[in-house]
């Protein structure tokens, strides 16, 4: 099944302006080495506007690193990431490209959202502030307008009542869809999401996951989510990536990857995920 | 001392004769200690954050361990016979540099060596998805600093900070060494004037005690609070 969402929609303004067709995200032989460990390995990739993809795989695959490259948390050693149809991990400098400088970095990663494992909300601040700070501080948002987004988004992930909480006062799924609205507030067209489940105890899941259908549901945001929850990822995504050593192993539709895997390496991380009880 | 004419008995009438000349020297000893301090915890911020930029953190490094490995008695000596007494700015005039000038910006300066290496410990206690989470957010740099990394940082380093107003407030007696009058100097004066050094420099010492309990009280209290969270 192709992507059922139209780029076309796209709210927000940024990195898919004025790009119809191709696909928004191009990873081009890239390269990722952590001193002499190679975690991505001459990868390849499309991703197309509205599209979800979910990126699985043993652990250290590579998963991660590629939504890192994203949110410019790391950056390519070789090869190059454009978005939207420019430039991304460089940027032109006369008739070549040279490697991106922060401030290019800082204006075209504002449309691009990323929810972490450890949710990383700022302790110091209300939830509502912790909301309001990216609105307010780079979107150049009135504080009536960011304080309403945050009301209005704290509705969508059910937390409506604690706008006024400490992080520190909620529960960890509490937090985690907090971390969920927070990077909604920034309007993204790209949401990242960094086994977003994995630090919660089990009954807490659900309700993050459930916040997470709805965004897929309700929006056409492109989501890359790096998830073990293989039953999450069947319903959201459009297309499964499975990563091993740094290199897509097999990729296609989730019935595909989930039911009929052909890789035997597949095959294997499939069967010890659903032993461990994921 | 003399022993010959001066009994060791403690004398009362002169504990409330050189009474109001040593409050006016704690009160100076504690204007030195709140602006020396003020220099301290605004400079040594100012210079654990410089101490991230590449190439001047280094040099700013270098300067602060110089500093902390020197005494700040030496320090104060240096500065106060180095300068001269007048400066002449360009558009207010000469302005006299006095030893209580000198006293209060070296104290400032020495104890900033010392606060930037508390502040320098909170910073790096911020955990690294802070840093990550405001990237991600785009954040600008200062609101990434004056937001989330600083607030967070200040305040787990408040106590330790806390200990170096005591420390430092216990340091302004080697002021004693410029003539700034200070508590000591004074105590010093009157004690030698009349012969009572005993009394005088009794006095300090309970002197220093009477602010200095409070303080340390009121230090524990805001340790226990900060550790709380």
């Amino acid at each position: 099944m192709p992507p059922s969402d139209t780029p076309e929609n796209t709210t927000a303004p940024g990195v898919g302006d004025g790009v119809a067709d191709g696909p928004l995200i191009v990873f081009d032989q890239v390269v990722k080495r952590f001193g002499d460990l190679t975690v991505l390995d001459h990868l390849d990739f499309d991703v197309a506007a509205g599209e979800r993809v979910t990126l699985i795989g043993p652990s250290g695959s590579g998963k991660t690193t590629i939504l890192r490259l994203l949110m410019t948390l790391e950056k390519v050693t070789e090869g190059r990431i454009n978005i939207g149809g420019e430039p991304f991990s460089h940027m032109p400098k006369g008739s070549g490209l040279a490697p991106a400088s922060e401030s290019y970095l800082r204006r075209r990663r504002k449309s691009i959202g990323m929810v972490f494992q450890q949710f990383n909300l700022f302790p110091n601040m209300t939830v509502r502030r912790n909301i309001m700070e990216a609105p307010v501080n780079v979107l150049g948002l009135s504080k009536d307008e960011a304080s309403a987004r945050a009301e209005e988004l704290l509705d969508l992930v059910g937390l409506g009542d604690k706008i006024d909480a400490h992080p520190t006062q909620l529960s960890g799924g509490q937090q985690q869809r907090v971390a969920i609205a927070r990077a909604l507030a920034m309007r993204p067209e790209i949401l990242l999401l960094d086994e977003v489940t994995s630090a919660l105890d089990p009954e807490l899941v659900a309700g993050v996951l459930d916040v997470l259908r709805e965004v897929a549901e309700t929006t056409d945001i492109t989501m890359l989510c790096v998830t073990h929850e293989m039953g999450f990822a069947r319903d959201v995504s459009h297309r499964v990536m499975m990563f091993d050593e740094g290199r897509i192993a097999e990729e296609g539709h989730p019935d595909q990857i989930f039911g009929d895997p052909q890789e035997e390496r597949t095959k294997t991380f499939l069967k010890s995920v659903l032993e461990n009880g994921h | 001392m003399n022993n010959d004419s001066t009994p060791m008995i403690w004398d009362f009438a002169f504990t409330f004769e050189v009474m109001p000349s040593l409050l006016q020297g704690l009160l100076v000893t504690i204007q030195l200690t709140l602006i020396g301090y003020s220099i301290a915890l605004t400079l040594g911020l100012l210079i654990a954050v410089v101490r991230r930029v590449p190439y001047v953190g280094p040099v700013v490094h270098f300067v602060m361990e110089f500093i902390r490995t020197t005494p700040l008695i030496i320090q104060l000596v240096f500065v106060f016979f180095l300068l001269p007494a007048s400066y002449a700015l360009p558009v207010f005039g000469p302005v006299p540099i006095t030893a209580f000038t000198v006293g209060v910006v070296v104290l400032g300066i020495h104890y900033a060596a010392y606060t930037a290496e508390v502040y320098r410990s909170g910073i790096e206690g911020v955990a690294k998805g802070q840093w990550e989470a405001a990237r991600a957010l785009s954040l600008p740099t200062t609101r990434t600093w004056g937001a989330v990394v600083l607030p967070q940082a200040i305040r787990k380093v408040i106590p330790a900070l806390g200990n170096y107003l005591i420390s430092m407030f216990k340091d302004t007696p080697l002021l004693f060494a410029i003539g700034v009058a200070e508590l000591l100097t004074r105590a010093q004066r009157v004690g030698s004037e009349s012969f009572r050094m005993m009394e005088a420099i009794t006095l300090v010492g309970l002197l220093f005690l009477l602010v200095s309990i409070p303080s340390a009280i009121v230090i524990r209290r805001l340790e226990k609070r900060y550790a709380a969270v």
